[in-house]
């Protein structure tokens, strides 16, 4: 009991960088990532003939497991192998991945009604796509964007193999020591870290979308 | 180019740790992992698309499992059977419960919606036929539910092949060796070579997949999803379940 307590006061400094790097890890892909969807989706809708390129794409590279994503990065790219620049487009790869079929999905799902009134009230391509068209996507994009989140901050600590420091490195360090609060710690962190991102996009989808009926459906 | 001289070298192609082998060990974990969670996923999934109990329970059950790292739930639940087992089973049976544990949502999920979504008309239809309901859930609703099954099966292997390679951690025999034993003696060509292998395996299991999906699937059914594409989506837990492979 003691080692454990002793544990915890010599490296809290540690667990918290652990926990920022763990944080940045996750949200700069999905930031980045969503940057690319939404022109990419935009297409997909627009355009449906590219569709099925998106989708097949899409799922082509989800496919390939992570941790090999992680490891063929530097080849690809030409980073050094302990790049986190690595994980973070790695991590881009598959928000992009999972998002363009969402967003397409998302603005194929606004009501024609209101596609056309807002065409009648003199919008134009542009102004439809950004006041009417996204606003009404919100709900859809949105919960496409928690399985982002989510599931990046799982695949975050995975990149502790490839030796980039994040809450991943709590539950080698455990597996090392022999001692399970190293890796307890870094799992209700790492829960944490999933339930904090996934509340604040939700609250968002709520604030976006205020005619929206209390229990999250839009109507 | 190391790595491609490491891949073609034939020394690696050959024997207990060669990369056969390995694809062989690796495939033989992944598909028993798949088998159990199928075993437990498919029954139960059927059960609540008829009887629409606990969608509710078993959606917040599979996103709270999506919360948890996998590295870390493998790495617990290794140091917690290690306590019991001290030969290869420490890793192995805990292993392959959670490659289980991680297979069984996408199926569990995939099946109960692709049930509870099929055309209440087809069902109307069958039940004016005179079918029992035993013989609608045969002979409609489960033909109807099978390209979501397929596809949540999909996601579950390909989660499963995914997982098992960072299960080389916990010393695991598998495609996961190559990447994790290269990394520990900086021998980056083996790193790569062995990602490469990885990535292809993955590949072609998922265009295997697909393949399978296109022949066994209706292909009434298939133009009906077409049809289905262009309408509105809702964004249920549901719809989302179904493209989740990380």
């Amino acid at each position: 009991m003691n080692i454990e307590v002793l544990w915890l006061q010599n490296n809290l400094g540690w667990i918290v960088q652990l926990t920022l790097s763990h944080l940045y890890l996750s949200v700069i892909p999905i930031l980045i990532g969503l940057a690319i969807s939404l022109p990419l989706g935009w297409l997909a809708h627009r355009f449906h003939g590219f569709l099925p390129v998106v989708v097949a794409g899409s799922s082509l590279l989800y496919t390939i497991p992570s941790l090999a994503f992680f490891v063929l990065m530097p080849v690809l790219i030409g980073t050094k192998i302990l790049d986190p620049v690595n994980v973070v487009i790695a991590l881009t790869v598959y928000t992009v991945a999972l998002l363009v079929r969402t967003v397409a999905d998302g603005l194929d799902s606004v009501p024609e009604d209101a596609v056309q009134a807002a065409t009648g009230m003199g919008y134009n391509a542009f102004q439809r796509l950004v006041h009417v068209q996204l606003p009404v996507a919100v709900p859809v994009i949105g919960a496409g964007l928690r399985v982002a989140v989510v599931s990046n901050v799982s695949i975050v600590a995975i990149a502790v193999l490839v030796g980039i420091p994040q809450l991943g490195s709590l539950f080698l360090s455990g597996l090392q020591l022999r001692q399970f609060l190293p890796v307890v710690l870094g799992i209700v962190l790492c829960a944490l870290i999933a339930l904090l991102l996934d509340g604040i996009i939700q609250v968002s989808i709520r604030r976006l979308t205020p005619w929206a009926t209390r229990d999250g459906a839009a109507s | 180019m190391n790595y491609l001289s490491w891949l073609f070298d034939p020394a690696n192609w050959t024997g207990v740790s060669g990369v056969p082998a390995q694809i062989l060990a690796h495939m033989a974990y992944s598909l028993l992992s798949l088998a159990i969670a199928m075993a437990i996923a498919l029954p139960l999934g059927i059960y609540i698309g008829v009887t629409g109990r606990g969608t509710m329970v078993i959606a917040g059950i599979a996103n709270t499992l999506r919360a948890l790292p996998s590295l870390g739930v493998l790495i617990l639940a290794v140091m917690l059977v290690s306590l019991i087992f001290t030969n290869d089973l420490a890793y192995e049976i805990p292993a392959v419960l959670v490659l289980v544990m991680l297979g069984i949502p996408p199926i569990l999920t995939n099946t109960y919606a692709g049930i509870q979504a099929t055309d209440p008309l087809a069902v109307d239809a069958a039940r004016g036929m005179g079918y029992t309901p035993e013989q609608i859930l045969w002979h409609v609703q489960v033909p109807c539910a099978l390209p979501l099954v397929l596809s949540g099966i999909r996601s579950a292997l390909l989660q499963i092949i995914s997982t098992a390679t960072i299960a080389a951690v916990v010393s695991l025999g598998g495609l996961g060796r190559f990447i994790i034993d290269g990394g520990a003696t900086s021998n980056y060509p083996e790193m790569i070579g062995g990602a490469i292998v990885v990535a292809a395996v993955a590949l072609v299991v998922e265009l295997l997949l697909v393949g399978l999906t296109v022949l066994v699937v209706s292909p009434g059914l298939r133009r009906a999803s077409q049809r289905a594409r262009r309408r509105p989506v809702e964004p249920t837990t549901a719809t989302i379940a179904i493209d989740l492979t990380p």
